[in-house]
C-alpha cells in the first residue's frame, strides 16, 4: 500500500483523471444501448473521437462549445464555494445575451473594440442582475435560491420570446411574412475576430483569462476569502463581523454575470445575433445545466475547470458529430449526456477515499498504531 | 374586460383547470419533500416523471390495461429512486448535480425508447373520469371537484397522508430527524442511510405516478419531453411549501391556478402580450413567497451527505 | 488501490487505441454504371415523429426516395433534435463537408447559420426553411409555408361548422409559421362570419402538452364547439376535444389517427414539392438563389379531409371554393 502514495505526484493525477475514468465508464453503458439499436458502438465512439479532436476543426469546435461551459462553470465556482445552488444560467445568459445585443444593434457608430467592450460588459451586468435577485430574495428574503432560479429562467425565457418577436426583430423579418424571432445581424466590426479558418473566437482566450482571475478573486482577496468562508460556514463568519447576507448576494451576483458573458459571448463570438426557438436551450445548448457539471468535473476550481469543460465541450461535440455518423437519435446523446454526469458524480468518493488513505498512510509512517489486540493474540498462540 | 375574469363561468373554470394542472406537481412535490425532509435533494424528478410516463404509456398501449400502466410508472420511478439512493447515500454524490444527471438520462432515454418502440404519437384508453355519486350533483363546484380524473382525486388524497405519515407517525419521526440531524438520530438508532433509501424510493414512486398522471390519464398521450419543466417547478415548490405538504398543496394550487387565470386572460382577449401572461404564475409564486416566507427553515441535513464517524 | 488503479489506465490504453484503429463510416457515393445517387442530407428542430413541422419534411423526402426508386438512387440522412443552433450549424457544416449534393435546414433558427456557412462550399446546395431570404447567395434555396392560406381555409371550415359562435384556438408562441397560421385562420373565420367569436391562445411553450390541454379546456369553457392549434404540443388540445365532443381542424401534419371522430381536416404540408423541383434545379446545374412557397395553387398545402367524419356538403362546397379563390387570386387574405 504504501508503495503507491510514495509516489503521491502519481496518485494526484490519477485523482485528477478520475472524470475522464467515469466518462469512459458511462460511455461502456452507453456502449451497450448502442448494440440494442444496432449500432457498432467501436465506429460509433470513433466517431465521437473524430468529431471532438479528429481535425483542427473538430479541436476548434470542442473550444469553442467548451467556451460557454467554462464561463459559466467560473460562476458555480464561485456561487458552490458560497454555499448557493445556481440553477438559474439558463436564465442568466438568455438576459446577458439580450442586453449585449441591444447594445451591438443600437450604438451602431460607435467603434468596434469599444462596443465589443462594452457589450460584454453589458452581458456580465445583465446575468449579474438576472443572478442579484435571487440573491437578494435568499439572503434578504429568506426565499431559497433553487425555486427563485427555476422561476427566473422561466421569466427570461418569455422575456427573450417577447422581445425578439417585438421590440428587438430584425427589420428586415419584420416585413417578411416568415416573421423570425431574431435580432438583426451584428455589424461586422462587432464580431469578436476569429482564429480562421476554424470558428474559434476570441472569447475563448477571454474566458481562460477570466479562470486565472477568478482563481485570484478566490483565494487572493478578501472579498473571494469571505464569499468562501460565508460557505463554510455562515455562523462563524457573522461572529468574524463579515457580512453574511451581502456576501451570499455576492455569490449569486458573480454566478448569474459569468453566466451572463457567456451569453454575451455566444452572441458576439459565434452567432452573431440573437434567435430563438422559443426555448432558452435552442440558444445556451444548455451551457447553463452543463456548466454546473462542467465545475463539478474540475473540483470547483477555476483553474481546473479549464480541462473539465475542455473535457465536457468534447463529448457534446463529438456526440453530435456521432448522432450524424451513426444516425442514432439525438434522444441517445442526450440519455448518455446524463450517464456520464451521473459516473463523475459518483466517482467523487473514490477521490475522497484515495485522499482519506493517503492521509492515514502518512499519519501511519510517522506514528505507527499500536498493533491489533487479535493479531496479538493470535501470534502468541503461534 | 378584465371585469369578465370575475364572471362565474370563469372561475369555475380557473377552479377547474387549476385543480387539474396541479395534479402532477402535486404528486411530485409530495415525493420531493419526503426525500428533502430526511436530507436529499433530488433534482431528477423530471426524469423521473418522463420515464414513468412513457413507462405508463407504452405498459398501457401494449397490454390495454391502465393499471398494469400505473403498476409500470411505479416500477419505473422506484428503480430510478433506487439509482438515485445508491449514488446519494452510498457513493456520496454532490445531490443538486446527480440529479441533473438522472434528469438528462430520463428526458433521453424516454424519448428514444417512444421513438423506437412506439414511432408515432397515439393515444390511450387511460383512467377515466370518476364522478362521485352525490355529491357531483352539486350545481358549480360539484363539477369541479367531484368530477375529475381517478389520479387526480389520488393526488389531492395524497396530501392529508403525507401530513399525517410526517407528523403522526414514528415513521415521519425518523424521516424528520434524519433530516435535522443525522448523526443524532444514528445514536439513536434510526438507519439513516435506510430511511433516506426509503424516502428517496418513495420520490421517485410518486414521480412515476405524476409522470403516469399526465400520459394516462389527463392527457392519454406521450410526447418527447411533454414535462416540459414540470418537474424542476415541483421542486421548487417544496421550498415554497416549506417542507410541509399542506404548503407544497398552497404552492401547486397557487401556480397551476395562476396558470390557468392567464390561459383565461387570452381568452378573454385582455391586451396584454402573451409572453407577459405566461410568465404570471412565475411572477406571483416568488412574490408570494417574499410575503410569506420569513420563518420557514429548511431541513438542517439538506444536501449533505451522511458518513458515520468513527 | 494498486490494481484498480492499473486497470483503469489498461482501460483508458484500450480506448484509446480501439478508437484509433476503428475508422468513421465513410459516405459512399455510388457510380455504378449509370446510377447516381442523389444524397441530401437534413436538419431538423425537433423529432421526425412529432406529428407537426419536423415530420411533414421527414415524411417528403421519405415520399420522394420511394418515387425515385429507393435509396439507390436517393438516398437521405437526418439530424433530428436539433433545437440547439450552434449544434445545428456544426450539422450542416459538417454534412457540407461530406459532399451531399443538398443539405437541407429545415428551421428558421438556422438560417444565421447558413448565411456563413454556403459561402465555404459553393459546391453544395443548401435549402432553408421557413422563409424567403435566400442571402443572395447563389447556393441558398429558401422555402416557405403560405400557412396563412390553409388557415384561412380551415377558419373557413370552422366558421361554418361552429353552432355556438365560438371558436378556440391553441398556439405556441406568438412567432413565424405559428403566428402566420393563426392570423390566416382568423382572418378565414372573420371573412365567414364576423360575428364568430375566435379567442386565440398561445400557451408560450412547443412542449408543455398539458398546459395545451388545459388551453383546450378553456376554450370550451369559454363556449367554443371547434377549435384549431398548430405545433406539437396540440397532441394534448386533441385530446381534450374529443372528450368533450368538440370538432379539431389541424395542420402541418395529418393529424386525423389522434381522434378520428372529431378531426373534421387538416392542412397539410407538402415539402415534396419544393424539394422535387430543387432536385431538379440541382440536376440542371442551378444550385440556389431561388424561393419557393408551398401554397394551395402548387399542391404544397393540401386541404385532406377525414373520410369517417361526415363534413355537410355545402360547407365542403365553400371550403373548396375558398380554396379555388385563393388560388386564382379572387380572395385575397388581410392579416393583421
Amino acid at each position: 500500500m504504501k508503495k503507491v502514495f510514495q509516489s503521491e505526484w502519481m496518485s494526484r493525477s490519477v485523482d485528477a483523471l478520475l472524470p475522464v475514468f467515469a466518462t469512459l465508464a458511462a460511455l461502456l453503458v452507453g456502449a451497450i444501448m448502442l448494440l440494442f439499436l444496432g449500432v457498432n458502438p467501436v465506429e460509433a465512439y470513433s466517431a465521437l473521437w473524430d468529431g471532438a479532436f479528429g481535425s483542427t476543426n473538430s479541436i476548434a469546435e470542442t473550444l469553442v462549445k467548451a467556451t460557454p461551459l467554462l464561463l459559466v462553470a467560473l460562476g458555480i465556482c464561485i456561487a458552490f464555494r458560497g454555499n448557493v445552488i445556481n440553477i438559474g444560467g439558463e436564465g442568466q445568459m438568455v438576459v446577458g445575451a439580450l442586453l449585449a445585443t441591444w447594445i451591438g444593434l443600437t450604438f451602431t457608430n460607435a467603434p468596434g473594440w469599444v462596443i465589443i467592450v462594452l457589450a460584454l460588459s453589458s452581458g456580465f451586468l445583465g446575468g449579474a442582475v438576472w443572478g442579484g435577485i435571487p440573491g437578494v430574495l435568499k439572503a434578504y428574503f429568506n426565499v431559497n435560491e433553487i425555486l427563485s432560479t427555476v422561476m427566473m429562467n422561466a421569466i427570461a425565457i418569455q422575456l427573450m420570446n417577447f422581445m425578439l418577436r417585438g421590440p428587438m426583430i430584425d427589420p428586415a423579418q419584420a416585413d417578411l411574412a416568415s416573421k423570425i424571432p431574431q435580432t438583426a445581424r451584428l455589424l461586422d466590426i462587432f464580431q469578436l475576430p476569429r482564429l480562421a479558418p476554424t470558428r474559434l473566437h476570441l472569447g475563448a482566450l477571454i474566458a481562460v483569462v477570466l479562470a486565472v482571475l477568478v482563481y485570484i478573486l478566490l483565494w487572493r482577496t478578501t472579498l473571494g476569502y469571505r464569499i468562501r468562508a460565508v460557505g463554510q460556514n455562515p455562523h462563524a463568519s457573522r461572529y468574524a463581523g463579515i457580512n453574511v447576507p451581502r456576501h451570499m448576494v455576492m455569490a449569486l451576483l458573480f454566478a448569474g454575470a459569468f453566466a451572463g458573458l457567456a451569453g454575451a459571448i455566444q452572441v458576439y463570438g459565434v452567432n452573431y445575433r440573437m434567435i430563438t426557438d422559443g426555448s432558452a436551450s435552442g440558444f445556451t445548448g444548455s451551457a447553463g445545466f452543463n456548466g454546473i457539471v462542467a465545475a463539478l468535473f474540475g473540483q470547483l476550481h477555476p483553474l481546473w475547470s479549464i480541462p473539465a469543460s475542455i473535457l465536457f465541450g468534447a463529448l457534446l461535440v463529438g456526440a453530435n458529430k456521432m448522432q450524424r455518423m451513426v444516425q442514432v437519435p439525438s434522444a441517445l446523446i442526450i440519455a448518455l449526456n446524463g450517464l456520464v454526469v451521473v459516473f463523475v458524480v459518483s466517482s467523487e468518493i473514490w477521490r475522497r477515499y484515495r485522499q482519506h488513505r493517503r492521509l492515514v498512510a502518512v499519519r501511519d509512517e510517522e506514528s505507527p498504531p499500536p498493533p491489533d489486540q487479535a493479531e496479538v493474540q493470535k501470534e502468541a498462540q503461534q | 374586460m378584465i371585469s369578465d375574469l370575475f364572471s362565474t363561468t370563469v372561475l369555475i373554470g380557473i377552479l377547474a383547470s387549476g385543480i387539474r394542472l396541479a395534479t402532477p406537481y402535486l404528486y411530485a412535490a409530495i415525493g420531493e419533500t419526503f426525500s428533502q425532509r430526511s436530507g436529499v435533494l433530488n433534482l431528477g424528478v423530471e426524469g423521473q416523471m418522463l420515464l414513468g410516463s412513457f413507462a405508463a404509456f407504452y405498459v398501457t398501449l401494449i397490454t390495454g390495461n391502465m393499471w398494469l400502466g400505473l403498476l409500470a410508472a411505479i416500477l419505473v420511478g422506484a428503480a430510478m429512486g433506487l439509482a438515485m439512493s445508491f449514488v446519494t447515500v452510498n457513493l456520496h454524490a454532490k445531490q443538486g448535480i446527480s440529479g441533473i444527471g438522472f434528469y438528462l438520462f430520463g428526458l433521453g432515454m424516454s424519448d428514444l425508447l417512444f421513438q423506437k418502440l412506439v414511432g408515432t404519437v397515439e393515444t390511450v384508453r387511460g383512467f377515466p373520469r370518476l364522478s362521485i355519486p352525490v355529491l357531483s350533483g352539486i350545481p358549480g363546484v360539484g363539477d369541479i371537484f367531484f368530477n375529475q380524473n381517478f389520479l387526480v382525486y389520488g393526488a389531492y388524497l395524497l396530501v392529508p397522508v403525507a401530513w399525517f405519515v410526517l407528523n403522526k407517525t414514528t415513521l415521519g419521526l425518523k424521516i424528520r430527524s434524519v433530516g435535522e440531524n443525522p448523526d443524532a438520530a444514528d445514536s439513536l438508532g434510526v438507519s439513516v442511510n435506510r430511511i433516506r433509501y426509503f424516502t428517496i424510493i418513495l420520490g421517485g414512486i410518486f414521480s412515476g405516478i405524476a409522470g403516469a398522471s399526465l400520459s394516462i390519464a389527463l392527457l392519454n398521450v406521450f410526447q418527447q419531453n411533454m414535462t416540459s419543466g414540470l418537474g424542476f417547478i415541483a421542486v421548487a415548490l417544496v421550498y415554497f411549501g416549506g417542507w410541509r405538504p399542506l404548503g407544497v398543496l398552497g404552492g401547486a394550487l397557487l401556480f397551476s391556478m395562476v396558470n390557468s387565470l392567464q390561459l383565461w386572460v387570452q381568452v378573454l382577449g385582455i391586451p396584454i402580450p402573451s409572453e407577459l401572461a405566461v410568465m404570471m404564475p412565475y411572477i406571483l409564486t416568488i412574490i408570494v413567497l417574499v410575503a410569506v416566507a420569513s420563518k420557514i427553515r429548511a431541513p438542517s441535513a439538506l444536501t449533505k451527505p451522511f458518513e458515520r464517524e468513527g | 488501490m494498486k490494481k484498480v488503479t492499473w486497470i483503469l489506465t489498461v482501460l483508458l490504453a484500450l480506448s484509446l487505441v480501439l478508437s484509433a484503429c476503428g475508422s468513421p463510416a465513410a459516405p459512399e457515393i455510388s457510380t455504378e454504371g449509370e446510377i447516381k445517387q442523389f444524397r441530401v442530407a437534413v436538419v431538423m428542430p425537433s423529432a421526425i415523429n412529432d406529428l407537426a413541422f419536423s415530420q411533414s419534411m421527414y415524411d417528403s423526402l421519405v415520399m420522394i426516395q420511394e418515387e425515385m426508386g429507393g435509396s439507390e438512387y436517393f438516398d437521405f440522412v437526418y439530424s433530428d433534435g436539433m433545437f440547439v443552433v450552434d449544434d445545428a450549424a456544426a450539422a450542416i457544416r459538417d454534412y457540407a463537408s461530406q459532399g451531399f449534393d443538398l443539405v437541407i435546414a429545415h428551421g428558421s433558427q438556422y438560417g444565421s447559420s447558413l448565411q456563413e456557412i454556403a459561402p465555404d462550399f459553393p459546391e453544395t446546395a443548401f435549402a432553408w426553411g421557413t422563409t424567403l431570404e435566400t442571402f443572395g447567395q447563389p447556393n441558398i434555396f429558401a422555402y416557405e409555408a403560405a400557412s396563412h392560406e390553409g388557415g384561412f381555409v380551415n377558419g373557413t371550415l370552422a366558421a361554418s361548422l361552429t353552432k355556438t359562435g365560438v371558436v378556440g384556438v391553441v398556439g405556441p408562441i406568438e412567432t413565424g409559421d405559428a403566428k402566420l397560421y393563426v392570423d390566416g385562420f382568423v382572418a378565414g373565420v372573420k371573412a365567414t362570419n364576423p360575428d364568430v367569436t375566435v379567442n386565440v391562445n398561445y400557451i408560450g411553450s412547443f412542449s408543455d402538452v398539458a398546459l395545451a390541454a388545459e388551453a383546450a379546456n378553456t376554450h370550451i369553457a369559454a363556449g367554443a364547439d371547434v377549435m384549431a392549434g398548430t405545433a406539437q404540443m396540440v397532441v394534448g388540445a386533441i385530446g381534450v376535444a374529443k372528450e368533450n365532443g368538440v370538432l379539431w381542424i389541424g395542420t402541418q401534419a395529418n393529424q386525423t389517427s389522434l381522434a378520428p371522430e372529431i378531426v373534421v381536416a387538416n392542412q397539410v404540408y407538402r415539402w415534396d414539392v419544393v424539394v422535387r423541383e430543387i432536385i431538379e434545379l440541382i440536376g440542371q446545374g442551378t444550385l440556389g438563389g431561388k424561393s419557393f412557397v408551398i401554397t394551395l395553387e402548387n399542391g404544397g398545402e393540401v386541404m385532406e379531409y377525414n373520410p369517417d367524419f361526415a363534413l355537410p356538403a355545402e360547407v365542403k362546397a365553400l371550403a373548396d371554393s375558398t380554396v379555388q379563390g385563393i388560388i386564382d387570386g379572387s380572395i385575397t387574405i388581410t392579416l393583421p
